[in-house]
């Protein structure tokens, strides 16, 4: 099926089959390869992207479905290279290891924190209980997400 | 794993999804937020020739409130049900119930009407269309039908919705004044399935209890009333005793199933724990309400 969708900010064409996640279509045919894919049926989170405004599962969306839709992925955080305040603040916690869910928990959080600057750390406990993370325990992700808000309150 | 392959529809219009689901019957399924049909088709659970996608169809979204009913598209998405003022204001036990369906990511995509057409006995939602007597519209080509929520589910993952029929929107009574409500769970982890869901409704008059409904998600293989403790309850003024025995009646005549979550015994313990908290909190707001 031909389908054209806005993927950070550029029109993008592609005929994927109906059976081809949002997932797979970003990675393998836009060549987005910064999505993850971990358990590919909705449990993990690392497929988190950004579909019309709203956190996503992009491994339970078929890409045909996105057909007309505004897409942001990871690559369109950063587009210049340079770190949003999130991203930094994330950076200078060390929130992540090994890096598999790290798209997932930074997509997640960017909308949540832009819909809730003033959220407290059990608030975005709650919103990022959906994501799984193998190696850090999760606090060091917490005190990320809390410094972003705190630096972007600051100004 | 990746999905099977299947042949692909994506009406856009009732009538149109109706046609299809008549031509295919049960070799179809009908793809709403697909929060629960795309894991299965993931993990080989479901395999249908034909995925009938009905997200195009707007006539299946949107709240509106007629006649002491919030009326609700099937297609409605649980976030967008979540953030509606009619919702919170005339069904304030679905209010409760929806912060607690999965995760915000989940809520994004899943639907009122997907949920409750899937019937997963531990979900939410059909544990508060039990409570409440919701009400269920059905189409095919042959027009439609209502079906009472003590109808609607037959069994696990099972509803009385025919292959040839769709599920257009559900309709909740609207909360009268004096009425409390809350929706207690216990889960491994926030957004994990109900090892014990429960929604209570307790409606206040003149300080005595005029209406109680409680329904356990969890408890079997669908939501279940407790029936026993709502006619115990009914009449009486709310107390920590009373309140104590509908506990022991709610969970008396039950039989839990096990898995790695629970034994059947701890499940009857913590839904006993859930209909005193459940009933306190309910009393409390309805006095809020009043």
């Amino acid at each position: 099926m031909d389908i054209t969708l806005r993927v950070n900010g550029t029109t993008r064409t592609g005929s994927p089959e109906a059976r081809k996640t949002l997932a797979d279509f970003l990675r393998d045919d836009l060549n987005l390869t910064g999505t993850h894919v971990g358990c590919e049926h909705g449990v993990c989170g690392a497929c988190t992207v950004v579909l019309d405004g709203r956190p996503v599962r992009s491994c339970l969306i078929l890409a045909v479905q996105a057909a007309g839709s505004e897409v942001t992925t990871i690559e369109g955080l950063a587009p210049d290279g340079v770190l949003g305040t999130l991203q930094q603040a994330m950076w200078d916690s060390h929130s992540f290891q090994c890096g598999f869910c790290t798209p997932g928990f930074v997509m997640q959080a960017t909308t949540f924190l832009r819909a809730h600057p003033d959220a407290d750390e059990q608030q975005i406990r709650a919103a990022l209980s959906g994501n799984i993370c193998r190696c850090t325990g999760y606090q060091s992700i917490i005190d990320g997400v809390l410094l972003a808000a705190e630096r972007a309150r600051l100004g | 794993m990746k999905l099977p392959p299947f042949g692909y529809e994506a009406p856009k219009t009732t009538s149109e999804a109706v046609e299809l689901l008549a031509e295919y019957l049960d070799q179809a399924s009908v793809l709403a937020g697909g929060k629960s049909l795309v894991p299965l088709l993931a993990l080989r659970l479901a395999r249908p020739a034909v995925l009938i996608d009905i997200n195009g169809i707007r006539e299946l979204s949107g709240v509106s409130v007629t006649d002491g009913q919030a009326v609700i598209g099937a297609m409605t998405r649980e976030y967008a049900a979540e953030e509606s003022h009619a919702v919170a204001d005339t069904v304030p036990l679905l209010a409760a119930a929806l912060p607690l369906i999965g995760h915000e990511a989940i809520r994004s995509r899943g639907t009122i009407g997907g949920s409750l057409a899937h019937a997963d006995p531990a979900a939410e939602l059909p544990a508060v269309a039990r409570a409440l007597d919701a009400e269920f519209v059905v189409r095919g080509q042959s027009g439609e039908r209502v079906i009472p929520a003590a109808e609607w589910f037959e069994g696990y993952l099972t509803t009385s919705r025919r292959p040839d029929e769709l599920l257009v929107q559900v309709r909740f009574p609207t909360a009268q004044p004096g009425t409390g409500v809350s929706f207690q769970e216990v889960a491994r982890r926030q957004g994990d399935f109900a090892i014990v869901g429960l929604a209570v409704s307790l409606s206040l008059s003149d300080g005595a209890i005029s209406d109680a409904r409680l329904a356990f998600a969890g408890m079997s293989d669908v939501p279940v009333r407790a029936t026993e403790a709502e006619d115990l309850l009914a009449g009486e003024r709310p107390s920590a005793e009373l309140f104590d025995e509908a506990a022991r009646r709610a969970t008396e005549g039950i039989d839990p199933p096990a898995d790695l979550h629970g034994s059947s015994e701890y499940r009857k313990k913590v839904g006993a724990a859930t209909v005193r908290r459940g009933l306190r909190a309910a009393a409390d707001n309805a006095q809020e309400r009043q």
